[in-house]
């Protein structure tokens, strides 16, 4: 198939609260994806950074403040921010440039030395800015936008608060054999009920953590690949990047308000389903094929929106799958072998990449413990603000 | 003497005329209404509307959806470290005649135990904090008195309607 581009190599530095800078976090992460490779920095044409914005200036040229750290060597640099999504945005872009030709070996960074509890936009007087807005008028935290999509599965389809801790418990137990992960203990239904509520019906245990942590990427051409001796790579066959049609009528962060609908006209789609929907089209596949998921388990019953957005079942039926095991390793379709963010914890830029570092081992059958067997194709999404979204497949 | 009152984002809302409303603004070529207000031209894709009028909105809808904040959020929000942490309520409004659903936070008193999707609720003047020795006023939404939640609404499986859409 046309359009492939392969994984020449993965790494990550293990998330946690390291108390280091994000420089650091993600130079360990490229120097691991280029051992991972098996190419010397030197060898790399092209760095593109998933930005972070609490780290000032070096974390907003991204890709510059990482060819520095490993040594400038003259690599083109391009930096992308777009919230939760950076990191897939970077992973398009790096396709992009070796898909047209621009360069063959790609270097693709994020990494985070994230805030303790809520994010907050940053500082200052700016009521032009939704992000500013929804905190200063409202006090809508990220949480409370996850537990108002959470009360609404309730209402909808009768989901249940030990529906959202299976989640927990799910992914926490897949995260105990992720070395990467920060998390690595079992928690228990009983342990996420004592949790303290933090907007309702979300506890704390169903809410994931901010982190620290980086994973890197290093991307090439197929005949690079090919060149390098890499008989069969983990391939990306498709990098969605779609954004909602107007009137958007889903309220997501950090929207105040949806967008109003013009009298008598139809109710649009819903947009999530189609981030899923226009990686399926460009790779050729469908939920049917997929061997397994990384998804955005944000909060625990964000976990069981996805399902539904990505075709696993039907809308209002993610409970259902997850109760009969489906998602859970050694099921039909697990998602989340990583341990998902409940295990990691948040760290922006860094998370998307993540997803497909844990995809590209799982395709090679180097998961380990936590290993799906015989792992084919496998599909990741992600949300940035404004509920714009990516999804990645990748395929052996 | 009183602090000064003053809202929190101007143009928001007004008591102009005795009444509380949210207020919005409307694109004169298309009709597409927008909260909070847009001025400077209409977003609706296709359209080249520059000239935006405000408008109130409904003063009523229903709950779309709701929840609380337990823990004190960061700046930007008003609240006083000092003082004891008293949870908000937050409420998601579906307005049927703009087909937007409006987030506000409840009315003091106003806790989760009282929601229920479909509720009806309306838009009343509300305090958002003290700061600087002034009042900073804001909306709140308010169950109406003597509705209880909408048969049939709470529950809706059996039309299975998809989340994400302001239906
Ligand atoms: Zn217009």
């Amino acid at each position: 198939m046309t359009g492939e581009v392969a994984v020449l190599g993965a790494g990550m530095h293990p998330w946690g609260k390291w108390g280091r800078g994000f420089v650091e976090y993600g130079t360990k992460a490229a120097r691991a994806a280029l051992a991972d490779a098996g190419l010397e920095w030197s060898a790399i044409q092209s760095v593109v950074g998933a930005n972070t914005v609490r780290c000032g200036y070096p974390g907003q040229v991204a890709g510059a403040t990482f060819a520095k750290a490993l040594g400038w060597q003259g690599a083109r640099v391009t930096s992308v921010y777009a919230a939760c999504a950076s990191g897939a945005r970077a992973i398009d872009t790096a396709r992009a440039q070796i898909l047209s030709g621009m360069a063959d070996t790609v270097l693709v960074v994020g990494s985070d030395a994230a805030p303790k509890g809520f994010f907050a936009p940053a500082g200052g007087e700016r009521p032009d800015d939704p992000d500013w807005l929804r905190f200063r008028v409202l006090g809508a935290t990220n949480p409370a936008y996850f537990a108002l999509w959470a009360r609404r599965r309730m209402a909808l389809y009768g989901d249940t608060a030990e529906d959202f801790a299976r989640v927990k418990v799910k992914n926490a137990a897949a995260g105990a054999a992720n070395r990467y992960a920060r998390y690595r203990s079992p928690v228990t239904a009983e342990e996420v009920a004592a949790s303290p509520v933090v907007a309702d019906p979300l506890r704390l245990l169903d809410i994931c953590a901010t982190s620290d942590g980086a994973a890197a990427l290093v991307l090439g051409s197929v005949e690079t690949a090919r060149r390098l001796g890499m008989a069969r790579p983990v391939r990306i066959r498709a990098v969605s990047s779609v954004s909602p049609t107007h009137p958007r009528t889903a309220l997501d962060l950090p929207d105040i308000a949806t967008d109003s609908a013009p009298p008598g006209s139809p109710v649009p789609d819903p947009f999530r389903p189609s981030i899923a929907r226009a990686a399926y089209e460009e790779a050729g596949l469908g939920p049917e094929d997929l061997s397994l998921a990384e998804v955005y388990d944000l909060s625990t019953a964000l976990e069981l929106e996805w399902y539904e957005d990505l075709g696993l079942c039907a809308p209002g039926e993610g409970a259902k799958l997850l109760r009969e095991g489906a998602t859970a390793p050694g099921g039909r379709i697990p998602v989340n072998p990583s341990g998902g963010l409940a295990s990691f914890g948040e760290a922006v830029p860094a998370q998307a990449i993540a997803q497909v570092c844990e995809l590209t081992w799982q395709l090679r059958g180097q998961a380990g413990e936590r290993q799906v067997p015989g792992a084919r194709a496998g599909i990741t999404v992600n949300q940035g603000l404004f509920g714009h979204g990516s999804s990645v497949v990748a395929v052996r | 003497m009183s602090p000064t009152r003053v809202p929190v984002v101007d143009g928001w809302f007004t008591a102009e005329g005795g009444e509380f409303r949210l207020l919005g603004t409307c694109c004169r070529d298309c009709g597409t209404v927008y909260f909070p207000r847009e001025d400077a031209y209409c977003r609706a894709p296709g359209c080249a509307g520059t000239e935006l009028a405000e408008v109130p909105l409904s003063r009523r809808g229903r709950v779309w959806s709701y929840t609380d904040g337990r823990y004190r959020p960061p700046a930007p929000y008003p609240s006083d470290p000092e003082r004891t942490w008293h949870p908000y309520t937050l409420i998601a409004v579906e307005l049927t005649a703009e087909r937007m659903v409006v987030l506000g936070q409840g009315a003091p008193g106003v806790t989760v135990a009282d929601l229920a999707i479909g509720m009806e609720v309306e838009v009343v003047p509300g305090v958002l904090a003290e700061e600087d020795g002034r009042t900073l006023t804001t909306w709140h939404w308010r169950p109406v008195p003597g509705e209880g939640p909408v048969p049939g609404e709470r529950r809706a499986s059996e039309e299975r309607p998809v989340p994400g859409e302001a239906s």
